[in-house]
């Protein structure tokens, strides 16, 4: 809590400064170069303890900062549900949450996350202006649903509430984000796929899959509905008692008449069921696609007409993280937007909150595919070294800001979230 | 009701040895109180305890991310209003019936086999031992590797393919009510062998032969006197299969890939989403469910008395 101290006394400005003149001199000097710290010595103990989704969860990052920074990143892999469920109900247990933007709508009122100063993010400038202002360039309109940028910031430290535009202390960090579609078996479907309507498609009956993670499977949900004009929603983020009950309606007759092979709910599960032909058409994520492409079969992640779902993810401070613990969550933080991390998630597939920063840790030929959407001059490889597109393919959607720039709605959570929980946990019984 | 059995138990064995305890100057009561002292506190605690702890909070309030204290019958109101409530019950109640008549036949011809036609020991326990042998791997690995043999290009498919047998892959052997129940009974058998099993062991063989010299069939013998006196057994296999299946949440979800649901699998969504009053509702009702089927078990065999 020295952050609550500081800013009783001082104003904003010389917080900047005294932050600066402190932590941040570490942070500041040279901090794509292995930072070279004052507190070098003991940070060697340190050891920060990280969960969250399997998306982003990766002993290369572990490894990574054990190399870099020299201390002990321990890192747990949950799915969104028990993610949310942790953060919200055992604050000890963690010291960094890698969480998305809206399971900290979530769990931020429970007060078990820090905010962090913006001061000491030393690439904050260079955040994309998603997460900030809630425009990808000033022309853009902002998507349904819960963006980034409403979660984003508080008032003040201690703040429960959020607030309205940019403030000094920030939520989460964001670390990367995607815009989300339908993934295909090109092979086994056989004709082009262009709107969310083809998951109802009584053509693939028994053979489509959705996930059974309620505040994002809603939204997909909510896409299809909206496609097939069935429902005009007034705000898919944010829906309305009735535009819950006609969604899951017609989803629900679409279960009973057997349109779904099965629902699932972590990352491996979505794979298997792609990979072992079981679904050929589902909701999935980006690595997903990547890792049944690895293994040889054809996998697509298809744009539709009516634009993407996306979501973000970042990463906040438990509340109890303080002194050496809490300069080495910052040098941390620091580190992840500094480009190598940005890097390697761009080379699965997602994007990096801070493009220009891992720009110098791929190759041009990786940057022209995976970001700018161009033909590929050579063979792109995972960061694993399973190779994923041949010299000439492009990239499912094109570039960053044709995907980014087309997406309609953001994962939520809605008013009317408990009613609508209840609803889906009537759908999967149903 | 083990809490019972057990206190009486203990009471027992030391009224009869009471003359030597009462030079510590302490009547049998006391004793036997406090002899029975351990387990009632761990029982107090880590039963009795808990249970009233979920009654509690059935009846608070949640909001999105929080419960409060409340007294209100919210969650049982649209727990017991809910078409779904009702139907997932009736699911959960089918798989255990089906799982438990499944199991039965098998747990009672494996333990009959094992009990009268191996005529070693040594042999009882080897194929015995045979048995457990699954057991010694993880019960959800054992789940699933049922879902690339069943899938819609498994083994067992491709099999049938290959046989001639079909043309089309059967949808039906992966993601539905018969794979749920296939991994129950694989998972459970052994639940009813073991007790039934053992009861069959203590049977006297005089008996039998007395029914042979009397002139009675196989067919007689086995349901005049074996099928009686196995009875505590196959009641407590019974028990152990049917409270287990209706608890279960997780091989309904892999099994059924989330498709179907049971009681089980509505308290681990509600506990996902933070909804622990709703879930503590569920618990509740299952509870009590639970309690009532084997209460009706009991009403057949008096455990008590037959052990």
């Amino acid at each position: 809590m020295s952050i609550k101290q500081e800013k009783k006394g001082v104003s904003r400005r010389s917080v900047l400064k005294g932050a600066a003149a402190t932590a941040g001199a570490a942070v500041g000097s040279g901090a794509i170069t292995g930072f070279p710290t004052i507190w070098a010595q003991n940070i060697k103990d340190v050891t920060l303890r990280q969960f969250g989704t399997g998306v982003s969860n990766l002993n290369d990052v572990a490894q990574k900062v054990k190399e870099d920074l020299g201390f002990t990143l321990e890192m747990t892999a949950l799915d969104s549900d028990a993610v949310t469920q942790r953060a919200a109900t055992q604050p000890d247990s963690f010291d960094i949450a890698d969480i998305e933007y809206w399971i900290c709508k979530k769990v931020w009122p429970t007060g078990n996350l820090q905010a962090m100063d913006v001061s000491k993010i030393k690439n904050y400038d260079k955040i994309v202006g998603i997460f900030k202002s809630g425009k990808l360039t000033p022309e853009s309109e902002i998507a349904q649903g819960t963006a980034p940028h409403t979660v984003g910031f508080i008032p003040e430290p201690g703040a429960t509430t959020f607030a309205d535009e940019q403030t000094n202390w920030m939520t989460l960090i964001p670390t990367i984000y995607n815009a989300d579609t339908l993934g295909i078996r090109p092979d086994l479907i056989g004709r082009p796929i262009e709107s969310w309507t083809e998951l109802l498609n009584p053509e693939f009956k028994g053979k489509a899959s959705i996930l059974d993670i309620s505040s994002i499977g809603i939204m997909d949900m909510a896409m299809v509905c909206e496609a097939m004009g069935e429902i005009q929603y007034g705000d898919k983020g944010n829906m309305t008692r009735e535009e819950i009950d006609k969604t899951m309606a017609i989803f629900t007759e679409a279960k009973k008449d057997g349109q779904f092979r099965a629902f699932w709910k972590t990352f491996d599960e979505s794979v298997n069921l792609m990979a072992s032909g079981e679904v050929v058409i589902q909701s999935m994520w980006s690595p997903a696609i990547t890792a049944v492409k690895s293994r040889g079969i054809p996998c697509v992640y298809q744009p539709l007409k009516e634009g993407y779902r996306s979501w973000g993810g970042g990463i906040g401070l438990s509340k109890s993280l303080s002194g050496l613990e809490l300069d080495a969550a910052y040098e941390y933080i620091n580190w992840y937007l500094s480009g190598w991390v940005g890097g390697y998630l761009m080379r699965q597939g997602y994007y990096s909150a801070v493009p220009e920063t891992s720009k110098e840790f791929m190759s041009e030929n990786e940057w022209g595919y995976w970001f700018e959407g161009k033909e590929a001059t050579d063979v792109i490889t995972s960061p694993t070294g399973d190779k994923l597109a041949e010299a000439g393919e492009t990239r499912d959607g094109g570039s960053f800001y044709d995907r980014m720039g087309s997406v309609a709605c953001w994962n939520a959570v809605m008013d009317e979230n408990q009613y609508m929980v209840r609803k889906w946990n009537e759908f999967i019984a149903a | 009701m083990s809490d019972l059995t057990q206190t009486m138990a203990l009471e027992a064995q030391t009224s009869a040895p009471g003359k030597a305890r009462k030079s510590l100057g302490l009547s049998d009561t006391v004793t036997g109180w406090l002899l029975s002292l351990p387990l009632t506190l761990v029982l107090f605690f880590f039963l009795v305890l808990p249970i009233v702890m979920i009654v509690i909070v059935s009846f608070w309030g949640a909001t999105e991310f929080s419960i409060y204290p409340a007294f209100q019958f919210d969650n049982y109101e649209f727990l017991l209003t809910s078409p779904v409530t009702y139907s997932v019950f009736l699911n959960t109640i089918k798989y255990a019936v089906i799982t438990w008549a499944i199991t039965l036949v098998l747990g009672f011809t494996i333990a009959y086999f094992l009990a009268f036609h191996v005529r070693t020991l040594t042999w009882q326990i080897v194929l015995f031992l045979l048995c457990t042998i699954p057991f010694w791997t993880s019960n959800i690995i054992r789940m699933i590797s049922w879902i690339p043999f069943l899938g819609r290009n498994g083994i067992a498919n491709s099999a049938l393919i290959s046989m001639g047998v079909i043309d089309e892959p059967l949808e039906w052997l992966l993601f539905s009510d018969f794979s749920v129940i296939l991994a129950f009974v694989h998972l459970y058998t052994l639940f009813m062998v073991v007790p039934i099993f053992n009861t069959m062991m203590r049977i006297d063989k005089s008996l039998i032969e007395a029914a042979y010299d009397n002139g009675a069939t196989g067919f007689q013998t086995l349901t005049n006197v074996i099928i009686p006196l196995t009875k505590p057994g196959i009641m407590i296999g019974s028990i152990f299969v049917v409270t287990l299946v209706m608890g279960d949440f997780i091989t309904v979800r892999f099994m059924s890939g989330s498709q179907k649901a049971n009681v089980g699998r509505l308290i681990s969504n509600d506990i996902a989403l933070l909804q622990y009053p709703s879930a503590a509702a569920t618990a509740v009702i299952l509870l009590i469910t639970v309690l009532i089927v084997i209460g009706i078990l009991l009403r057949f065999v008096d455990i008590r008395k037959e052990l």
